[in-house]
């Protein structure tokens, strides 16, 4: 099953590309967007960043150690029920929601993590799917779900008791910072000893078990950083649509996740940026024609399998590599 | 009245009988699967849209045309399989040299396509699909009422289980597909056209998934998600049986059925997720599968 990684961590070999193109692409993206709430609609743009996030959070573990988990939606979708129902039923500010929305996936992800770990490669991702099925059918089952509802007319409320969020801007700003932090708490792990022992992990496990790591340790960890991330950036969107829903658990969104990783850029810092930003304002458009969404997105799905394999990013990385 | 662990038998066996029906199903399922799997190491995410494919190819059948059951039960897994042979031709056959995980992308892009399509056509609600008249009515046998068609579904799930398992384990021709899962350059050097020996195993695999879609529109009704839910508990079948063995695969979908149709008799609420339980419990004890081999 070695020989399985090996060939995803040959089309991202170029990891976290060349350092002074890249910091200064992350400095545009910076600016663009501290502005962009000036020029844009601030809801689409938080949409925008909740799901970069998610999908940042994403690319950690298929990007950097080689695992492809497909049930990324029960810790996005998870989170946002947590933090809706805590912030709505029991009056919590929405940061203590949002972490306890990020903890549970944490939580989650542990459990999900000492399962599948167990199996690689394609069992991997069978697994994972499984496992976020049985969180979708608990959502529709439990109680404080409310089913095909959802929990709607979550309050955002006042952010520390100072920042009103219900206020377009403060939410914006939040939630940009949200994405931030949880944006360099993936640049640092990556830049880590840690990250590179994932890399070493997705080039050949066995050599690296063989030099006395315990991989599974260290896929773990993996695991449960990405989850409580995709959490945290599901608890985030709870509050910002003030909605919790069946659409967040689903395979679908996973499927999508996936989607918006590989278009960006398996294994680039921020190819999931772009990726997401691409998805959502296609499906923004999408809603207002009368095309089929998913038939659309299958097929850029099939597109990018076929000959975009190194997504946008690591086709420009690629192209700059090349030239010198 | 007699109870059996305080339950009304016709209560028991009807929930048993209707798991046997979902286990014909799961077996159906994943032994295509695990042929794909075998012979293209790859993942058939398309599988569970080509189940609803082939329930669809008979309700046009006999809307449009009107070609009634039996004749639906050839002509749509011989369509079904030649989609899949266009499929691996046109596509899956591309990516054989790269990660086996693309072929799972591909797949699930190819089922968001087919299944995207077909809502948007034909809508949500389901299509309401007639019992052949041969099969209507039932049986009673004396602890149960048994309607003919879920025996009918029932048996003929079974006769093409084990069909297939004589032709992969008993035959010339399953001896060479084996080969060929084992090694298919030595296989090719021997004169045996390998490529085209795939591209029918996936035809064969999915048409078992159009047959079994067929089987199935009597029962469910013609829906354009009647295939999505489906595949993930197969895929957790998958997980629990290994894909080592063909019979592996058919023995764990017809328990897990059986399984899931017990669990709606004493605890309805976990019906859902019994399965996925399960497959949690089989990887903590044997992480390859009950019929499995570490690889």
């Amino acid at each position: 099953m070695a020989t399985d990684t090996h060939a995803v961590s040959r089309e991202t070999a170029s990891a976290t590309g060349p350092a002074t193109p890249g910091l200064l692409a992350m400095g545009v993206l910076l600016l663009v967007l501290l502005g962009a709430p000036f020029l844009l609609y601030p809801v689409f743009l938080m949409k925008v960043l909740c799901f970069a996030l998610f999908a940042c959070a994403f690319n950690l573990l298929i990007g950097f150690a080689g695992l492809l988990s497909f049930g990324h939606a029960a810790f996005f979708g998870g989170a946002a029920y947590i933090t809706a129902h805590t912030v709505k039923v029991w009056g919590l500010p929405p940061e203590v929601g949002i972490l306890l929305g990020a903890l549970f996936s944490a939580a989650l992800g542990l459990v999900f993590g000492l399962l599948a770990i167990r199996r690689q490669g394609i069992y991997f991702a069978m697994i994972t799917l499984a496992l976020s099925q049985m969180v979708y059918f608990m959502a529709l089952q439990l109680p404080f779900t409310h089913g095909e509802d959802g929990i709607q007319a979550v309050p955002r409320g006042t952010l520390f008791g100072v920042f009103d969020l219900s206020q377009p801007l403060t939410m914006y700003y939040t939630v940009l910072v949200v994405f931030l932090f949880g944006f360099l708490v993936i640049w640092r792990t990556v830049n880590s000893p840690f990250g590179q022992v994932l890399k070493a992990i997705r080039e050949n496990e066995p050599r690296a078990i063989s030099l006395g790591y315990r991989t599974d340790q260290y896929k773990l960890l993996a695991f449960v950083l990405s989850a409580s991330l995709a959490g945290l950036a599901g608890g985030t969107k709870a509050i910002v649509f003030q909605l919790a829903t069946l659409t967040d658990v689903q395979w679908q969104m996973s499927g999508e996740v996936v989607l918006m990783t590989l278009l960006g850029g398996l294994g680039t810092l921020l190819g999931p940026v772009i990726g997401a930003t691409l998805v959502v304002t296609l499906e923004n458009y999408l809603a207002a024609t009368n095309l089929p969404v998913p038939v659309v997105i299958g097929a850029i799905f099939v597109v990018c399998v076929l000959v975009f394999r190194r997504g946008i990013v690591g086709e420009i990385a690629a192209r700059m590599k090349r030239r010198g | 009245m007699p109870t059996i662990f305080g339950i009304p038998p016709q209560a028991l066996f009807g929930q048993l009988l209707l798991g046997l029906i979902n286990g014909s199903f799961y077996a159906l399922l994943s032994l295509g699967l695990a042929v794909i799997f075998g012979m293209l190491n790859v993942i058939n995410f398309a599988h569970g849209a080509l189940y609803m494919l082939g329930a669809f190819f008979a309700w046009l059948l006999m809307t449009q045309v009107g070609i009634g059951y039996w004749w639906a039960l050839l002509l749509a897994p011989l369509a079904v399989g030649a989609v899949g042979v266009l499929l691996e031709k046109s596509l899956l056959s591309r990516l054989y040299k790269l990660d086996h995980l693309y072929g799972l992308l591909l797949t699930f892009g190819i089922a968001l396509m087919i299944e995207g399509l077909f809502r948007h056509l034909y809508g949500v609600s389901g299509q309401p699909y007639p019992i052949p008249r041969e099969l209507t009515g039932g049986q009673n046998l004396g602890f149960m009422f048994l309607p003919n068609y879920r025996g009918w579904v029932v048996a003929a799930s079974l006769v093409v289980c084990l069909a297939t398992w004589y032709a992969i384990e008993r035959t010339q021709l399953g001896a060479y597909l084996r080969a060929a899962t084992e090694n298919p350059v030595l296989v090719q050097a021997f004169g045996i056209n390998v490529p085209r020996m795939v591209t029918l195993t996936y035809g064969f695999g999915v048409a078992l998934a159009g047959l079994a879609g067929v089987l199935a529109a009597p029962i469910y009704q013609v829906s354009p998600l009647m295939g999505s839910n489906l595949i993930i508990v197969v895929f957790a079948v998958v997980v629990i049986g290994g894909m080592g063995s063909i019979l592996g695969a058919v023995l764990t979908g017809y328990g897990l059925g059986l399984l899931e149709g017990l669990t709606k008799v004493f605890y309805p609420e976990a019906s859902n997720i019994v399965v996925f339980v399960i497959m949690a419990v089989v990887l903590m004890i044997k992480p390859a599968g009950l019929f499995g081999r570490e690889r």
